[in-house]
């Protein structure tokens, strides 16, 4: 573009259709099917490594008793939330909320550093879809016996695999529905009532609905949640930069690629290490070509990585040639370390200050939270009313409820008023993660109420754990005075 | 459909809904058409010199799920309300749905309520679920007025006590939990006599409680109390059958001291307790009654 500037101003560019042979495209495409070639290597074991960590803790949780319960137990018509120690109530959501901010900087710290960590391994999308992939391996055999499968006539042997394989398939997505119901059921009721098929009708909608869900979505949708459904991959690159480690293919290594004789001098053929085998390719479970470039489809699963160490170590060339690189690093030729350096750069320090100040104050709160909460509820329609000799008497509905799982006797306490008598507040005593409501009285005298004058004044109910009296919880309420 | 004022509303509303709907089916399928493209799988249009648009296409599966919202769409309309005043298939509305779920809340609770109601009041007062129950109707339905205590306030009697101005019997409390009471004191200054009259009535009424007062004050009011006696009783003890307190106790439930007298006995009052007996079931009725009989009765209904 040579143009002068002054003449470049006022050049108006039309929108023209560039003279190509206009061909025929829908808007909307059939999918082409993947079929990914199984891998193996260090990222294949350590993929593995976390479907099994992942699913032990998934479907195992359940099964764990703890004192004398299910360990993990959400339920949902008592409004009561049971992790190993913890009883949480409704009240307690906030933790859910930290939770959730949590996993978030988590994603944006583990991402700004080495990219889509969590996709590759930990996303249960990825990880269903491993294990249905294996399945499938398993009964219909490897990429190519697959893809003939498929393209060939419905024989016995067709009908008989691919029955085989949705059953299997189906068995576990069931299975994935009932531990999910599991979390909100007692599991062992759950496991008598499934062979007696007497499940309740939400019972039966959420094993089949979580179930149905996994089948569709890591037998046939696959890839095309994350291309197509899955918003991180499209906000990926907000946590991205040159620095970040993502898979790569080494180009200037890699290309000009070409197919040669083993052992055959690549200065004379003028190629690079690169011999275009299409492992890469094959293997990828989204469909993509590693060598083309960071695509906002790769899941960084590595499968590629692993294909191709394969093959450069069969032909004796270092391994490597895709591999967990920096954009910077390829650029100006960085070792492993200087890219592992650049690691703490201003945008991974800050994403990993919020998340450790997060975590901090997470574990922190946890620690600290009471094993007992109360509720103070005003009576509203009388404020206050005059009593014996002129007292003022004020009302209160308290509820106190009970986060332990042992019975507690709980002691009400008054601050803030000076001569307030607290009527008919004994001791209170709790069942085990119950809640009760008890009504109490503050009385004071009428030179008090003269003293303290008409209108509202600020004032602390303080109840105390007996048997613990460090716990103590403070909740405000007023004391009224009529004019 | 209140809010229309004619149905010609109903059928606008109805057409712009059908049109919407086929008009998205019809872009759909306009949309979905093949088009002509660039064989680069571009689009074919150029701006600023090179930016080129890359054909990106959406899945198929994708666009059977626009067409399926439509279909839902439709399904939802020949069943739900949603075109216009039309009701729908089902006849669902939210109002009917309340009322199922009550219904089905009812149907919950009944045996429960079948086997408390069967009981006499005083032996219910001992129970612990009854009384659990009870709590729970006193407080969303009574403790507004009568307190979270049921010991009231001025104007709002305390039931926990044992004075009762229309009868503490469990027949009376159900009676006037189900139909309500209206307590009337009529303005009968001038029936008593002059100011001075009154005053001295209100001394009378005050020693009749062994409060403090001016005896020969209350000596002249003893004669005018007749006007008063025609409810209150001779001896002032009250009427339960018509709601007459008692003044002989030291309870004032609208105010202590001759002023507050003399404003009864001027101004009158009229005292209402609203009815519950198309709120409450006669079996939720039946609990109330055992709850609020217990309050005064503690001892009774503690014994074994």
């Amino acid at each position: 573009m040579t143009m002068p500037q002054a003449a470049r101003a006022r050049v108006i560019i039309p929108i023209t259709p560039v003279a190509v042979e206009p061909e025929l495209v829908s808007l909307y495409e059939k999918q082409k099917k993947i079929y990914p070639r199984s891998v193996h290597g260090w990222f294949a074991r350590w993929r593995w490594t976390l479907v099994w960590f992942t699913q032990i803790l998934f479907y195992g949780l359940p099964w764990l008793t703890w004192n004398g319960r299910q360990a993990v137990l959400f339920e949902l018509t008592s409004r009561r939330f049971y992790i190993f120690d913890l009883v949480l109530y409704p009240q307690d959501f906030i933790y859910l909320t930290g939770l959730l901010v949590l996993s978030a900087y988590g994603l944006f710290f583990v991402t700004a550093v080495g990219g889509r960590l969590w996709c590759g391994y930990a996303c249960p999308q990825t990880v269903y879809t491993e294990i249905f992939l294996w399945v499938e391996h398993r009964i219909e055999g490897e990429r190519g016996a697959r893809i003939k499968l498929d393209a060939g006539p419905w024989t016995a042997n067709k009908l008989w695999r691919k029955s085989a394989k949705h059953a299997v398939w189906l068995a576990i997505g069931l299975w994935t529905g009932f531990s999910f119901v599991g979390y909100f059921t007692p599991v062992k009721t759950l496991w008598a009532e499934a062979f007696t098929l007497s499940f309740g009708p939400w019972e039966w909608f959420w094993v089949n609905f979580y179930g149905l869900a996994t089948y569709g979505n890591a037998g046939f949708l696959r890839e095309q949640v994350c291309k197509y459904m899955c918003p991180y991959a499209r906000f990926q690159s907000a946590m991205f930069d040159r620095d970040t480690l993502i898979v790569s293919y080494d180009a200037a290594r890699g290309d000009p690629r070409g197919t040669r004789a083993r052992g055959a001098d690549l200065k004379a053929a003028k190629l690079g290490d690169c011999i275009d085998c299409g492992l890469c390719v094959q293997v990828c479970p989204v469909g993509i070509d590693i060598r083309d470039g960071l695509q906002y489809e790769c899941i960084a699963c590595s499968a590629c990585i692993d294909a191709c160490d394969s093959v450069m170590d069969k032909m004796k060339y270092p391994r490597g040639l895709i591999r967990y690189a920096t954009e910077n690093g390829l650029i100006q030729r960085l070792t492993r370390s200087q890219m592992f350096g650049r690691v703490l750069r201003p945008r991974v320090l800050i994403y990993g200050a919020v998340l450790a100040a997060i975590a901090a104050a997470f574990v922190a709160s946890l620690a600290m939270r009471h094993t007992f909460k109360v509720d103070v509820v005003r009576d509203r329609m009388t404020l206050a009313r005059l009593v014996d000799d002129g007292q003022v008497e004020n009302l209160y509905r308290l509820q106190l409820m009970n986060a332990t799982e042992q019975k507690q006797r709980y002691h009400v306490d008054l601050q803030g008023i000076p001569g307030a008598v607290l009527m008919n507040a004994g001791d209170v005593d709790v069942e085990p993660a119950q809640a009760r409501w008890i009504t109490v009285a503050v009385r004071v005298s009428p030179q008090a109420a003269q003293a303290l004058g008409a209108g509202a004044h600020p004032m602390r109910f303080e109840v105390a754990a007996l048997g613990d009296a460090s716990v103590k919880v403070s909740e405000r309420s007023t004391f009224v005075v009529p004019r | 459909m209140s809010d229309f004022f004619s149905s010609g509303w109903s059928i606008y509303i109805a057409v712009v809904t059908v049109v919407g709907l086929i008009a998205c089916l019809a872009l759909l399928i306009i949309a979905a058409r093949r088009r002509v493209m660039a064989g680069d799988n571009t689009t074919g249009h150029v701006w600023d010199e090179d930016l080129r648009e890359l054909n990106n296409p959406l899945p198929r599966w994708w666009m059977w799920l626009f067409v399926l919202t439509i279909v839902f769409a439709g399904a939802y309309l020949a069943l739900y309300p949603g075109l216009g005043s039309a009701a729908g298939s089902l006849k669902w509305s939210s109002a009917g749905q309340h009322q199922d779920e009550q219904a089905k809340a009812r149907a919950l609770t009944a045996p429960l309520f079948a086997r408390l109601a069967a009981t006499p009041v005083p032996e219910l007062a001992r129970n612990p679920q009854a009384m659990a129950v009870g709590e729970r109707l006193f407080a969303n339905n009574c403790a507004a007025c009568h307190g979270a205590d049921a010991k009231g306030s001025k104007g709002f009697p305390n039931l926990t006590d044992a004075d009762w101005l229309w009868g503490g019997s469990p027949e009376r409390i159900k009676e006037t939990i189900t139909q309500g009471r209206q307590g009337m004191m009529p303005p009968i200054a001038a029936a008593v006599g002059s100011p001075e009259d009154v005053r001295n009535v209100a001394q009378y009424v005050l020693s009749l409680s062994g409060s403090a007062h001016n005896s020969i004050a209350a000596e002249f009011g003893h004669p005018k109390f007749a006007v008063c006696a025609a409810c209150h009783g001779a001896n002032g003890k009250g009427n339960p059958a018509m709601g007459a307190p008692n003044l002989t106790d030291k309870i004032w439930l609208h105010g202590w001291g001759e002023d507050a007298i003399v404003a009864m006995v001027t101004k009158g009052k009229t005292n209402v307790m609203p009815a519950h007996g198309d709120r409450l079931t006669p079996e939720q009725i039946h609990v109330l009654t055992a709850y609020v009989w217990g309050l005064s009765n503690s001892a009774a209904a503690n014994a074994p």
